[in-house]
């Protein structure tokens, strides 16, 4: 009789043990998917940003007539962006290419009639929404690669974590270094 | 991650408050059931106040969110009625990582005001009033629909939904209880009081005191709660709004214009739908102390305070000290959801200042509801623009100003 109780409740244990088990493999599964998602987000961004810039190029074109060194710098930052073949590597042109991006839209500034040329404009609006939606995704995923890292490393979950070869993810770091300083102002 | 954190919390607190409703409501049946129809009828009013609870529930679960934006005269849009709006949209339902894109919707009305519905984030609706739109610039519109959609993320909807239907039920069962009582006074003594004797009298007399108590302060209870945590959730959307931003300056320049707006009130709007707008759309009148009891938004000008007073991160850990700093009050956000983030302020936009005369506001106003129903925008070579109406059929068109045919943009 009591080795029967015994056995009951030796079982009841192991069952709720493998439903414990299972509920953190399935949370940890579900982690994993959203930071590939969030990572593929970036990737659709960072293609929309590639697709406009011939448009911008063309629209302003005809307005800026003595800015070739901006046209050209804009296209090859495009097109190492689009030959780029690792990560980091992508990261890089990416930055390189933001930053002169952000160059171009200060030289718009000297032109007046671009600024209020309808198509320049929609294209600007275009191009203003894919960097915020680019530093978004980036933002997005950087959270979720902090949430499932969390989640691997802290107890007990970091147990079922390394039984299943779950590894640490990397942040999405903005590479180059213009970027993350503040712009200097300067009054001479 | 404290985001997560607080939807579960949020998720908790509204399972209890619905309880606690759902037993006043329960309590208020039974009692009214005893008042109105006798010892034995503490059941039938039970079952009275359950059917009406039913009832609503249903109305509201089988297209609530349809019948508000019918209700508010929303269109649907696409990108290309207002390419900004959408693309604003599309980069808050990234920063949320929300699963799908939520619709969205223009209001044709000068009032700027915004509002959010559906009960599932992979169902939502953004709806926008074209006054809005024509005020706010690029920073201050990303910040009204990062509030929004916090409310979405934070399941916001479904709470106000499930309250509402609640707080209705309360007020429809007192409301008809009241009237009953007062009629059937009026039509003399009934049959239930000759029937019982002198002593089931008195206890009757009692229970109908009770019930009849009851059923003025329950409403009234029910309403203070519902507008309590209505404002709480108004807080807790401007903190996830300047999380999801990083710019809580948007939000707070965009309040600020919302709230001096001198244009008259949103035209299609009534109590019920009040709690789901970004600032309460009803207009202040002069020298009401109550209604900051009543209201079911905060005052606007302590949201825009304590955004601004956030000035060393954008985390809800940096939000809610602001907001003790600003009310002196303990904070609203839930302490486990308080966890240290190291989450920096980011710069304004590109694009400044939008200091337009009210005339030229209004011109866009008009202009945004024209692209809404399907004009056709022509600009002409001496610079006229021309609004073409969706019923203009031929293909060619003459410029009144300079008397050039244009061709029109085949569909």
């Amino acid at each position: 009789m009591t080795a029967l109780i015994i056995i009951a409740v030796a079982l009841g244990l192991l069952i709720i043990f493998v439903l414990f088990v299972i509920g953190i493999y399935n949370a940890l599964i579900r982690l994993r998917n959203q930071v590939n998602n969030a990572w593929s987000q970036i990737d659709v961004q960072l293609k929309r940003r590639h697709d406009l810039i011939p448009n911008l190029v063309e629209t302003a074109k005809g307005y800026m007539k003595h800015e070739r060194g901006t046209f050209e710098a804009i296209t090859k930052a495009r097109s190492q962006a689009m030959g780029a073949k690792s990560v980091s590597e992508a990261s890089k042109a990416e930055g390189a290419l933001g930053e002169a991006l952000s160059k171009f839209m200060l030289v718009v500034e000297n032109y007046p009639d671009l600024k209020a040329n309808q198509n320049f404009l929609a294209v600007q609006e275009e191009l203003t929404g894919t960097e915020n939606k680019i530093s978004f995704s980036r933002q997005s995923y950087n959270d979720q690669v902090l949430f499932f890292n969390n989640k691997i490393q802290m107890f007990p979950s970091n147990i079922i974590a390394n039984m299943f070869n779950f590894t640490k993810r990397d942040f999405f770091e903005i590479e180059v270094a213009a970027e993350r300083e503040v712009p200097k102002v300067s009054f001479t | 991650m404290t985001m997560w954190e607080l939807i579960r919390v949020n998720k908790r607190n509204s399972v209890l408050l619905l309880v606690a409703m759902a037993i006043c409501l329960i309590l208020l049946g039974f009692i009214i059931g005893l008042g109105f129809f006798g010892p034995e009828g503490g059941f039938f009013g039970l079952i009275i106040a359950t059917a009406i609870w039913l009832i609503l529930t249903a109305v509201s679960f089988s297209g609530g969110d349809q019948i508000l934006l019918a209700a508010s005269r929303a269109k649907l849009v696409t990108h290309d009625v207002h390419p900004q709006l959408f693309n604003v949209v599309e980069e808050m339902k990234i920063a949320a990582a929300l699963p799908a894109m939520p619709k969205i919707y223009i209001i044709n009305d000068p009032a700027p005001n915004a509002f959010a519905t559906g009960r599932k984030p992979e169902t939502a609706s953004v709806a926008v009033t074209a006054g809005l739109l024509a005020r706010l610039n690029r920073d201050e519109l990303q910040g009204v629909i990062a509030h929004e959609m916090s409310h979405i993320l934070h399941r916001d909807i479904l709470f106000v939904t499930l309250a509402g239907i609640m707080l209705g039920s309360i007020v429809l069962l007192s409301q008809v209880f009241l009237r009953g009582m007062f009629y059937s006074s009026m039509s003399g003594r009934g049959r239930r009081t000759s029937s019982g004797g002198k002593g089931g009298g008195q206890a009757q007399l009692v229970l109908m005191i009770i019930a009849i108590v009851a059923a003025i302060l329950a409403p009234i209870m029910a309403y203070l709660l519902y507008f309590a945590l209505s404002r709480r959730r108004e807080y807790l959307a401007d903190a996830g709004a300047a999380r999801l931003t990083r710019y809580p300056e948007g939000l707070a320049s965009a309040l600020e214009k919302i709230a001096n707006d001198r244009s008259p009130q949103l035209a299609s709007v009534n109590k019920v739908t009040a709690p789901m707008y970004i600032a309460n759309p009803f207009k202040k009148k002069k020298g009401m102390k109550l209604s900051d009891l009543t209201s079911t938004h905060p005052p606007i000008s302590e949201r825009i305070r304590i955004l601004r007073n956030m000035t060393h991160g954008a985390s809800f850990k940096d939000y809610s000290d602001s907001f003790s700093a600003v009310t002196k009050t303990k904070t609203v956000v839930p302490p486990t959801a308080l966890t240290k983030e190291d989450i920096a302020l980011r710069q304004a936009g590109a694009e400044t200042g939008k200091k337009e005369r009210l005339e030229t506001q209004m011109r866009q106003v008009g202009d945004i509801m024209r692209r809404v129903n399907q004009f056709v925008f022509l600009t002409c070579l001496c610079g006229l623009k021309l609004k073409i109406p969706p019923n203009y059929k031929a293909d060619k068109v003459k410029c009144p100003r300079c008397k050039r045919t244009l061709d029109l943009p085949k569909k």
